[in-house]
């Protein structure tokens, strides 16, 4: 007895991802909440976008989100007001503004440097010299190895 | 007692690896032959040693022995003994002591088939990899002792986490540290050519297999790492730029980059430091999961162990094999002159935009998994990095990466030309476009990312066709089969790993897009529809198994004449009081079916979610191929030969200063 109060105990926590009562009617605007959720990061838990949490404040969010779309709100309204509440943290995907654009741009920056650098090697590369030739006593001196 | 020896083997062990370290190298500085030679006892003694410890620990966690801190930590009289086994290395110490086997096994290996080295290079080598050995064993010693004893032991140990209890992550890390480890071995052989001030073609041909087969255990613990996410986790993911995965990838990514510039060293004698400074990276890559693992300092999905102070451990032996390698590195490179001459277009130019590539996109990897770390210390940001930018940043790299793969792997070495070389390709390319827009149409309305994963894959598939095609010269179809099939292994490893790597690239790119997915809940005996199958929810049952219980849903999938019967289970753990999904899954060639069950509803109803995902299998099937194309090359007759390494031995070792 003791242990099946453990096993409902345990089976009352833990919630899965999106639940049926959640889902919104209207599939255009489930599939735009689904969209949100996905780039939406539960706070509580680690890494993981609150279309896949099972956590409740996951659920929270999914529900809020719902709601503000149901309520007429963009995409990008929907983001800042959550945005407003919880923070820059909640966002998985980095706006692209201020000190984050360094992040952004690290990638191509990068790229042009190597590009630059390869273009740099390989123009060397083709003007570079062949192997010198030995010199006529080397080659006496290597035939003398090579014959002994 | 056991324990105890193993403890002190342990010990032993690290005392081993200093005298590997100190006395070799200083032999091999001062051409002394009777300290060189000390090397090769020396490594096999500390692989055998580190072995007895290593098994003393898996004694103690086989026999349940609930004295020693680890084993009550980690395990369960319950538990089933796969899982005994593999609760072994499912924890901080014990990982880590697997971590300086393999690394010792590895040195043995070099001591065992490095009879062709020169003496003094392979001193050098022995005695940098017993250093890495001093290191990692030091802090096992001084900070992680696995083999702690507790004054009171209890009854039962406190089990392993339930999501660890699984045979796709029993085998996930020891593959990552084969990977990680087999890095180290490379790093050891560029310093030593450091130190000796030589690198040349015959130095390129030591160095690559040891880096190949580093490079096909990465893409094994890596497949089975995300196999084990998309089928545990229940809702079908496969990789989710989690700072552990990056942490796993990046060195993959280096790895992958050195192989091919390995090549380059081998067979054209160029790109010399360039590889040099990719061997020290890969391994620096490799130090630095270590650390993001271990320390917690960025959070995940599956760190374990979290503790400041092992990190501060970490980035000291972080900073120290890397300061000094760079250091040496920049002292040293200029001496490495290149000697092969090519024109920009030639196979020599393509593996160097291969490596551009695949480093930049390593570096965004890099970037992306560090700056929450670096916004908050520099700009106090607190802001997360997650999938959906590695997905923009990322991405394109790969696709650049496949689009210029069979140009640059049809292109003669030394000298091309473009238009030569693009003639055979013409045929790949229409078929490949001309595929991908009949995907475009077939689908309308659904993203790019389907028909752009397919004419990639598609691309590279003809290309590599056309490549082995012409690779068997003229004549009737049947003398160029004959032909075709006696390419030396190598050509092979090369046609069947990118093959590999186009079949990873459209699982992914299907899958993503063409994932039907339903949530609802669902009485015992209902039946609904999802994307042409009729699914039934049969019964669900309550059991238990040998350390848990569970609720079993029995649901059957049915579609013209075929039927299955699915077994989706929901577990509890009790003693480690974790709940885990076991989704069941039907897997096929074309399409997974991926059933999940899920919470009780108030109406006596269940939850149920089922998603039909086209292709999932060939992601890791991919990786398979790919693998088993590293496999291939590394058979390759010339490895097993090392032809041209007898002749170079006797040529004395010129130091450059």
């Amino acid at each position: 007895m003791k242990r099946l109060a453990l096993i409902l105990l345990l089976w009352a926590a833990p919630l899965w991802a999106v639940e049926p009562d959640e889902v919104l009617d209207d599939p255009v605007l489930e599939q735009r909440a689904r969209d949100l959720s996905k780039g939406l990061r539960c706070l509580v838990c680690r890494n993981e976008h609150i279309d896949a949490s099972d956590a409740d404040l996951a659920r929270d969010l999914r529900l809020l989100v719902r709601e503000r779309l149901v309520d007429g709100d963009t995409d990008a309204e929907v983001l800042d007001f959550v945005v407003d509440r919880y923070g820059e943290f909640v966002l998985l995907n980095p706006p692209a503004s201020g000190s984050t654009l360094i992040l952004w741009l690290a990638g191509p920056a990068m790229l042009i440097v190597a590009g630059a650098g390869a273009a740099l090697y390989l123009r060397g590369r083709r003007n570079g010299r062949e192997p010198e030739k030995l010199s006529a006593t080397e080659q006496a001196e290597l035939d003398k190895i090579i014959r002994s | 007692m056991i324990v105890e020896l193993g403890h002190f083997t342990l010990i032993l062990a690290l005392m081993v690896a200093i005298v590997q370290t100190v006395v070799p190298m200083i032999g091999a500085h001062k051409g002394w032959s009777g300290w060189m030679a000390l090397a090769e006892p020396a490594a096999k003694t500390q692989a055998l040693l580190i072995a007895f410890s290593f098994g003393a620990l898996t004694y103690a966690f086989v026999t349940s022995d609930f004295s020693v801190r680890l084993v009550v930590l980690n395990s369960h009289t319950l538990k089933p003994m796969l899982y005994k086994v593999s609760g072994v290395w499912g924890n901080h110490e014990g990982s880590l002591l697997l971590w300086c086997l393999i690394l010792a096994i590895f040195g043995a290996c070099a001591a065992w088939f490095g009879g062709n080295l020169p003496t003094s290079l392979r001193a050098r080598v022995l005695a940098v990899q017993g250093s890495i050995g001093v290191a990692f064993l030091s802090f096992l010693v001084f900070t992680s002792n696995p083999f702690l004893r507790l004054e009171v032991p209890p009854f039962n140990g406190q089990d392993l986490n339930p999501l660890l209890q699984d045979p796709g992550l029993a085998f996930h890390p020891p593959f990552l540290y084969l990977g990680y480890v087999g890095l180290s071995m490379t790093f050891s052989f560029a310093i030593a050519a450091l130190l000796e001030g030589r690198v040349d073609a015959a130095w390129g041909r030591w160095v690559r297999p040891w880096t190949l087969a580093a490079w096909v255990f990465l893409t094994i613990g890596i497949a089975l790492g995300s196999w084990w996410a998309y089928y545990e986790l229940g809702w079908g993911g496969f990789w989710f730029w989690d700072p552990v995965e990056n942490a796993s990838f990046m060195p993959w990514l280096i790895s992958a980059a050195l192989l091919h510039s390995a090549i380059v060293v081998e067979k054209r004698e160029a790109l010399k430091a360039w590889t040099i400074l990719l061997a020290i990276l890969a391994f620096g890559f490799s130090l630095i999961g270590t650390f993001i693992v271990r320390s917690g300092v960025l959070t995940s999905v599956h760190a374990f162990a979290n503790d400041p102070e092992r990190g501060v451990y970490i980035l000291l032996i972080l900073a120290f094999f890397m300061g000094g390698a760079l250091t040496l590195f920049a002292a040293r490179a200029g001496a490495m002159e290149a000697k092969g001459v090519f024109s920009t277009v030639s196979r020599e130019s393509a593996l160097v935009a291969n490596n551009i590539l695949l480093t930049v996109a390593c570096f965004v990897v890099f970037v992306g998994t560090m700056w929450p770390l670096v916004a908050e210390l520099l700009f106090d940001r607190k802001l997360s990095v997650g999938a959906p930018f590695f997905d923009a940043a990322f991405s394109p790299f790969m696709v650049a990466l496949a689009a210029i793969l069979p140009f640059g792997a049809l292109m003669p070495w030394k000298r091309a030309k473009a238009a030569k070389t693009a003639r055979p390709l013409w045929g790949a390319l229409l078929l490949s476009v001309a595929s991908g827009a009949l995907v475009w149409t077939m689908q309308t309305g659904r993203s790019f990312l389907a028909p752009i994963g397919l004419v990639l894959a598609v691309w590279i598939v003809f290309g590599v066709l056309a490549d082995l095609w012409l690779r068997s010269g003229r004549g009737t179809v049947a003398d160029k089969l004959g032909r075709m099939a006696r390419l030396p292994r190598a050509d092979w490893g090369k046609s069947v790993a990118h093959t590999g790597f186009a079949v990873t690239i459209f699982g992914i790119c299907a899958m993503t897009a063409w994932t039907t997915e339903d949530i609802r809940v669902a009485q015992v005996g209902e039946s609904f529809k999802v994307s042409g199958y009729t699914v039934t929810l049969d019964d669900v049952t309550q059991g238990r198994g040998p350390n848990y219980f569970t609720t079993m849903a029995t649901i059957s999938l049915e579609k013209g004449g075929f039927s299955t019967v699915l077994q989706p289970e929901k577990r509890v753990y009790p003693v480690a009081r974790m709940p885990t999904t076991e989704a069941a899954i039907e897997n096929g060639v074309w399409r997974d079916l991926y059933v999940v069950i899920g919470d009780p509803q108030d109406n006596q109803g269940w939850t149920i979610r089922t998603f039909v995902k086209p292709f999932a299998n060939w992601i890791w099937a991919g990786c398979i191929i790919m693998a088993f194309g590293g496999g291939l090359s590394l058979s390759d007759r010339r490895h097993r030969v090392a032809a041209g390494a007898t002749q170079r031995q006797r040529s004395p070792a010129v130091p450059a200063e």
